[in-house]
């Protein structure tokens, strides 16, 4: 940087709806301004100069006279970042400053796991946000968050979290109940909403019921259902085994209409027994 | 390449070194101090610092070569774009710009619950050149708070966001 001795006792001249918070000491360049935000700079002096704006997010370039007012309208710089303004001409100088996310969220960026899930799980369900503003800058500055988890049986879960770094997180319980859940992230101006359908989890037990049917030997479950007593779903497979003389037959049953139904060899004295998943039902003895 | 590291073990050394290659850069990783309910494992973590820094690299490279497509396998989505859209404006401008990372100090700070994204800051003192047409270059030694979102893709964590926010 080129240490020639000039004026660069620039006035900050506030635009529109005040973006600037505070002042830097030595350039009269702005601190911070907001994403978006008109503001201008009078940089004093005589002649011609150029001056750049340059970070990773914009680089701007203008060729100005010293002494008259620099305008810079709503809309230039619009992605937050640091920046650092280079004069160069006539008078030579430097400055930084911030360009912050605008104050007012736009879009949440929602992370919601999982979209299906069993009942009853405990911290189940996990969402997580992190909050932009309309020109889709982070918004670090602490935010309030609310996380809803709508379930048509039991009403509505509130978390309220408050952003650190501009994310946020919160988990639930998935409830008892089956069915179609909304999982929401709100904050003032955004939100954004997920569906979760929570399922039935294993069978809690299994029963079945022996009857002659003709030669064959028919087995029957009682209608399966999980611990918190929702069905099962169809498609659900049921193993049926039966063993006679040391020689066992095995055979696999989707449960349908929420029942498994199977015909197997009728042989006095086979020990009959049903399982599914890792739930052992009961056991029966046939003939005797 | 310089590492003073408060948590952690050797190996990220050598992986980091590799990452940075010649940049004299300081890096300094403290212990994460992550919001969230998912464990983060040594492994995650230090792949998660030398993916960052790699990004570094190519963001280095990508303005010192005016060539947005070396931020490809670094970064994505509102990231890539926006130091993109530098890199076109600085093109239609005639300036060019580079940076230089002297000194990182980097903490992961959020871990998302479900694994698909973390954050991270650093305080990173860097070199800013500017260079206009023929004129001769000027340099700005800066330091910056940065916040860093990161995604993992296929093979390896991608920078989402690259922002400055004031300290």
């Amino acid at each position: 940087m080129k240490s020639a001795p000039v004026l660069l006792s620039a006035i900050l001249l506030l635009a529109k709806s005040s973006p600037v918070f505070s002042q830097d000491a030595n350039l009269g360049f702005p601190k911070t301004i907001e994403a978006g935000s008109a503001f201008s700079v009078h940089l004093a002096g005589g002649g011609e100069a150029t001056l750049y704006v340059v970070g990773p997010g914009q680089a701007l370039r203008r060729d100005l006279q010293l002494g008259q007012a620099l305008y810079f309208p709503a809309g230039t710089l619009c992605n937050a970042g640091h920046y650092v303004a280079l004069l160069e001409g006539s008078a030579t100088g430097s400055a930084e400053f911030d360009v912050v996310a605008e104050a007012k969220p736009a879009d949440l960026s929602f992370l919601a796991k999982p979209s299906r899930l069993p009942v009853s799980m405990r911290e189940g369900i996990t969402g997580a946000v992190y909050v932009f503003d309309g020109y889709s800058n982070l918004i670090a500055a602490p935010m309030p968050i609310r996380f809803e988890l709508t379930t048509p049986s039991t009403g509505t879960q509130t978390r309220s979290v408050t952003t650190r770094n501009g994310a946020a997180w919160a988990d639930f319980d998935s409830t008892a109940q089956q069915g179609t859940d909304r999982f929401v992230a709100s904050t003032e101006g955004a939100s954004n909403t997920r569906v979760i359908r929570q399922v039935p989890g294993d069978p809690c037990s299994l029963k079945m019921s022996a009857s002659q049917a003709g030669q064959k030997l028919q087995l029957t479950t009682d209608p399966v259902r999980d611990c918190s007593g929702n069905a099962v779903p169809d498609g659900t497979i049921v193993t049926f085994t039966e063993t006679y003389l040391g020689e066992q037959s095995t055979v696999d049953v989707p449960l349908k209409r929420g029942i498994a139904k199977v015909e197997m060899p009728s042989h006095p004295g086979a020990m009959i027994s049903v399982a599914s998943g890792v739930v052992l039902g009961n056991q029966i003895r046939w003939g005797k | 390449m310089i590492l003073t590291r408060t948590f952690g073990i050797a190996f990220v050394i050598a992986a980091i070194g590799a990452a940075v290659g010649s940049a004299q850069a300081t890096v300094r990783v403290i212990s994460p101090n992550v919001e969230g309910p998912r464990p983060l494992e040594e492994r995650t973590a230090t792949a998660a610092v030398r993916n960052y820094l790699e990004a570094w690299a190519s963001f280095r490279s990508a303005f010192q070569q005016d060539n947005a497509e070396l931020l490809d396998r670094d970064f994505v989505g509102t990231a890539e774009d926006k130091l993109s859209a530098t890199i076109r404006q600085q093109s239609r401008l005639k300036i060019e710009t580079s940076y230089q990372d002297r000194a990182h100090t980097i903490q992961i700070v959020f871990y998302s619950p479900e694994g698909l994204s973390l954050e991270l800051t650093d305080d990173v003192d860097y070199d800013v050149q500017l260079i206009d047409h023929d004129k001769a270059g000027i340099q700005k030694h800066v330091r910056a708070h940065y916040v860093v979102v990161m995604t993992p893709s296929e093979t390896r964590w991608k920078v989402r966001v690259f922002q400055a926010v004031p300290e």
